[in-house]
């Protein structure tokens, strides 16, 4: 019995020491995507190429690339008027979505990182709290 | 090896090939004639989501983001008074209907987002109120759908009235597909039926079953966004949702199912499928649906004289084609679709005003009038 115990507590402690430190950037794109399925997905669609003309998209998006202030505030406050991306002018209403600073961090990390995007340096909620309308 | 290759990639194509397997019959066609214009009779609105006129020729509209107007020749008069709104995904402040005797009581019923009750989020709820001036007063608030949820979806919203005045409304499914839609005892993606007052019918369907959500009046659905009754046959006619494909036009009867997520015409936003079925017993056919997608939002029928080529037509908005839809049914089906207003952008609302003209609500824009030309 005390070596099954012994066995159990080595493994236990072995299990814990082992599993590295968790990356923060990719927890918050884990978080990120959930709020993407919940929240942009719809217009935006599942591949982030949005629609010509009326969605912009966020593949390979130059004024996502270009303008992370900007990205993150029309996400945290809604986006209006005209916009140019990829050399495309987009004139469309994204009604603000009403995401605590945390998840507008979540959600950027998870478009600026994904379908060949990429960012390595991280949005924070104090980042995006310190973005003013 | 180029062989295997070729395999792999007629196996990789035909499933993607295969991915909205059940496409609608009837094409939307441009106009052959176009015999009218529109004008922007309200500008400056975001997503001017519900309108009603009032006797006077004025008109109350809803932003989503919360604010409630009383325009009165052109400008905007903000209304106080407002319940709090829970702002967050497609949630917000929503539909706006008049009493169908508002000359005599009064009575406003309004459909929004709220955070009431228990838990984080919020959930649709449905008010009557009076306007003194530009103040809500009498407030009383007649259904709130629970639990909260902080989910941003499908909240469903539409209000109207049928010839006995019984109050109807729509609540989506709060983003929770497999659990809301096929449980009467939970709220959520059904359509209810209330007294003017927000007393429960006695004669409701459920009103004899333990633990049921009294007020459903039929269950099953997705995210209603369009409730209009039929002129002639004074049965509410439903539209809701979809999700890649599947959007639907219902003809509401009494405790039925109308078979969210069991049964539908979509797919998964991400390509794959939720179920292999289109039809089952004790679940209801839709009138018609849309795949791919319009995105439905508002609709109308036309019964002014001022379109004497729409008369009886049906109009819904298109959210996603920026579009109104234009539905010539007969025989009980519809037998033609059309594009009226192609690129005005995302249209949210569409009413057929007291004067007899069809007004509709486009995001960014505002309220526009569609004006027959002589």
């Amino acid at each position: 019995m005390k070596l099954v115990i012994t066995a159990f507590l080595v493994i236990f402690i072995l299990t814990i020491t082992l599993i590295p430190q968790n990356d923060p950037l990719k927890e918050s794109i884990v978080r990120g995507k959930e709020i993407y399925i919940d929240f942009c997905i719809t217009c935006h669609l599942p591949s982030g190429l949005g629609t010509e003309n009326t969605y912009p998209p966020l593949v390979n998006s130059d004024y996502l690339r270009n303008n992370r202030e900007a990205s993150i505030r029309g996400i945290k406050f809604g986006q209006e008027g005209e916009m140019t991306v990829n050399d495309m002018v987009y004139n469309n209403v994204m009604a603000p979505l009403g995401l605590s600073d945390a998840e507008v961090a979540d959600v950027m990390n998870y478009i600026t990182n994904s379908w060949g995007n990429s960012n390595n340096k991280m949005i924070t909620p104090e980042e995006v709290s310190a973005i003013k309308k | 090896m180029k062989q295997y290759f070729a395999l792999l990639s007629v196996i990789f194509l035909s499933s993607f090939s295969c991915a909205q397997p059940h496409p609608t019959k009837i094409l939307a066609e441009d106009p052959e004639v176009v015999n009218f214009t529109s004008e922007v009779v309200i500008p400056g609105l975001n997503i001017p989501w519900g309108m009603a006129f009032l006797p006077d020729g004025s008109m109350l509209v809803t932003e989503k983001t919360g604010e409630f107007y009383h325009v009165i020749n052109g400008e905007k008069h903000v209304i106080e008074g407002m319940p709090e709104i829970y702002v967050r995904g497609q949630g917000g402040l929503m539909d706006v209907k008049l009493h169908p005797k508002y000359e005599e009581n009064g009575w406003i019923y309004l459909t929004y987002a709220s955070p009431l009750g228990e838990g984080d989020g919020g959930n649709t709820a449905i008010m009557r109120a009076k306007l003194n001036g530009n103040t809500l007063i009498e407030k009383k608030v007649l259904y709130k759908a629970s639990p909260n949820s902080t989910k941003g979806q499908h909240f469903g919203s539409r209000i109207e009235f049928d010839n006995d005045g019984y109050l109807y409304f729509s609540i989506g499914e709060r983003g929770n597909r497999d659990v809301n839609p096929q449980d009467i005892t939970r709220d959520c993606g059904k359509i209810y039926r209330l007294y003017d007052d927000g007393r429960i019918p006695e004669d409701n369907p459920f009103i004899n079953v333990p633990n049921a959500k009294k007020a459903i009046y039929s269950y099953g659905h997705r995210n209603p966004q369009g409730l209009i009754k039929h002129p002639v046959t004074g049965k509410i006619w439903e539209h809701e949702h979809g999700p890649q494909g599947g959007d639907e036009i219902n003809i509401i009867e009494k405790g039925k199912n109308y078979g969210w997520p069991v049964i539908s015409y979509g797919i998964n936003y991400d390509g794959t499928s939720f179920t292999d079925i289109t039809e089952k017993e004790g679940m209801e056919q839709p009138f018609f649906y849309w795949t791919p997608s319009i995105a439905p939002s508002g609709m109308t029928f036309v019964t002014s004289n001022l379109y004497p080529d729409w008369k009886g037509n049906l109009l819904v908005g298109s959210l996603k084609f920026n579009y109104i839809e234009r539905l010539v049914i007969e025989n009980n089906q519809v037998v033609k679709r059309e594009k009226l207003l192609e690129g005005i952008g995302r249209v949210r609302n569409v009413i057929q005003g007291p004067d007899g003209y069809i007004y509709a609500g486009i995001e960014g824009k505002g309220i526009i009038k569609i004006i027959p030309q002589k």
